[in-house]
């Protein structure tokens, strides 16, 4: 196996992804990845000098728009899903030290 | 003949001349869920009594002349990853288990205009993550030809329930073979269109650069009527496309003469199961009897797509799902220390294992120092892919090939290999990679007894030759007689 991931690399991952792993978690997910790594591998078969890369598959632009509010106010609707919430805002845990 | 025999076409026909009324064919449908649903599990939510009231307010509108198009009253079930208003959209995760949309997506407002009937919403991969079904966070969905076997994925739910005939028709995602594939394994038509074609406003992203909203329906006039009404320019959908042709419906003739038909050599290698290899050359031959040119070819770079698509789609849903931290709606911890560990484990209960997964592989690949090796590369090689189907469409119409290297496989025997599953994917995902449209139609039974699709890919913006070349092609094959739980 060409990529061995370490538990270094588990735990940058986990920060990046906002991710909390249990041991057995991180264990399972070294081997996933490293196996899907290796697979991927596949792709250094090919020579992509000189190719540009293609994020859109045929050409698109950017669509401007002149910044008109179109919608009332949908603080109602917005706050309808909130785990925890008060009548105008959500609510987080606490950010500050006081 | 019963209403369920019906076609979404013929039905809204039927209730144009007064033979059925809508709410008939909302309680036709309610009363074949209560049959089926409880060993199928195509759905995640049904409201009936919303159901059967919204069918009562069409036939309203049908009465007064308000509604006169060729779905008006007609059941339809959504993909639970688009938004509904007022109806649980959970895209099958626990993340989203109590999530009620507070607006509806583009192609679900189009189908109600039009003046289909929303039953519910259909099972599938949890974020339409997984080619079987099996990753929903509430339970798998059977293939109703034989319950024993998966109906694919990720929209196996829609798939199913139009198999079964819990719906006239249904409404899937394609991200790399989510509407095709599916509707392979359960036996009926699904469409893939070109990207931009339908809006993806109110789509729950996966990978936004390859997902697109089609239909799976009965047969492919039912494709290209649902097509012709959800297709739109959409200024809430950037990369919406601006097309006049949309006229789908004006592609159903029986006429493939002199069109070229490419069938390339490197999908029917070792990985093909040797009977639907078979029924896809037999069809092929059907066509070139009806006057088409068929012709083999090297489209290349075959074994390149499956690196390449997993590279993408895990790099753009582990950006997507970054939205799923337990504060504007869906899951959150009960118990944690601060806002970063209440993310961290809201996310962590929330999200299912194949989900995590693909959001710390590409996580990882978008990471500094990696990015180059992975994402980057992947995108010259998408490049590439795209230049080979380039160079196949500047001498054929169309490729045809199959759907998937088998039928659909037994409940329980593809998670424990992942790569394995993704393999399934291998002729299908390249249409996401290029853009381009696809559809998968029934050609033959297995000897199993389970349905095989043979699968056509069109250019860019050339849904009309393929809606054309599969009209032909279930003419001349005419019922396949593929049963299930209700024949």
């Amino acid at each position: 196996m060409a990529n061995v991931i370490d538990d270094e690399t588990i735990d940058y991952v986990g920060i990046l992804a906002e991710l909390e792993l249990s041991d057995e978690e991180k264990e399972q997910a070294k081997g996933d990845m490293s196996r899907m790594l290796d697979y991927i591998d596949k792709l250094n078969e090919l020579d992509t000098t000189g190719i540009e890369p293609m994020s859109h598959a045929f050409a698109v632009s950017n669509v401007m728009r002149e910044d008109l509010v179109t919608n009332g106010d949908g603080s109602e609707a917005t706050l309808a899903n909130a785990p925890e919430k008060t009548d105008d805002t959500f609510i987080v845990p606490k950010t500050t030290i006081s | 003949m019963g209403i369920l025999d019906l076609t979404a076409v013929q039905l809204g026909k039927a209730i144009k001349e007064k033979k059925y009324t809508a709410l008939e064919a909302m309680e036709a449908v309610l009363e074949q869920i209560d049959k089926t649903e409880e060993d199928l599990n195509c759905y995640v939510t049904i409201d009936k009594e919303a159901a059967l009231e919204a069918a009562k307010k069409a036939q309203e509108k049908i009465d007064a002349g308000e509604l006169t198009g060729p779905l008006a009253g007609v059941p339809v079930a959504i993909k639970d990853n688009m938004c509904t208003k007022g109806m649980k959209t959970t895209c099958s995760s626990k993340i989203l288990g109590n999530f009620i949309p507070q607006f509806s997506s583009e192609a679900v407002i189009k189908l109600e205009e039009a003046g289909a009937v929303i039953i519910g919403k259909t099972n599938m991969d949890e974020f339409a993550m997984g080619s079987t079904t099996e990753t929903s966070a509430f339970g798998a969905t059977k293939n109703p030809r034989n319950p024993e076997y998966v109906p694919g994925g990720s929209s196996g739910g829609s798939a199913a329930a139009v198999a079964a005939d819990e719906c006239f028709f249904a409404l899937g995602s394609d991200t790399g073979g989510s509407i095709r594939q599916p509707a392979s394994y359960c036996g009926v038509v699904g469409m893939k269109p070109t990207y931009g074609t339908v809006s993806r406003y109110g789509l729950i992203a996966y990978g936004s650069s390859l997902d697109q909203i089609g239909p799976l329906a009965k047969d492919v006039t039912d494709c290209a009527t649902v097509l012709e009404v959800i297709a739109s320019h959409d200024c809430k959908d950037s990369t919406s496309v601006k097309r006049e042709d949309t006229d789908f419906t004006s592609a159903l003739v029986k006429d493939v003469a002199g069109m070229k038909v490419g069938i390339p050599r490197d999908y029917f290698t070792d990985g093909l199961d040797t009977e639907v290899k078979q029924a896809i050359l037999d069809a092929a031959k059907k066509l070139e009897e009806a006057g088409a040119i068929v012709e083999e070819f090297d489209l290349s770079l075959v074994d390149y797509a499956i690196p390449t698509y997993y590279t993408i789609a895990a790099a753009e849903a582990s950006s997507n799902l970054e939205r799923f931290d337990g504060v504007k709606y869906g899951y959150r911890a009960k118990e944690y220390d601060g806002l970063h560990n209440m993310y961290k484990k809201s996310r962590s209960e929330g999200f299912g294992p194949e989900v995590k997964r693909r959001i710390m592989l590409g996580s990882f690949v978008l990471s500094s120092g990696y990015y180059d090796a992975y994402y980057l590369k992947a995108l010259k090689v998408k490049a590439m892919i795209k230049k080979a189907f380039d160079e196949a469409f500047s001498k054929y119409d169309l490729i045809l090939g199959p759907v998937a290297p088998t039928t659909a496989p037994k409940l329980d025997s593809s998670l424990s290999d992942p790569i394995k599953m993704y393999l399934s994917d291998i002729y299908t995902i390249s249409v996401n990679l290029a853009g381009l449209p696809g559809i998968s139609l029934p050609c033959a039974k297995a000897s199993n007894g389970l349905p095989i699709g043979v699968q056509m890919i069109g250019n860019v913006f050339e849904e009309k030759k393929l809606i054309r070349a599969a009209y032909t092609l279930e003419q001349i094959l005419g019922d396949l007689e593929l049963g299930g739980v209700r024949a």
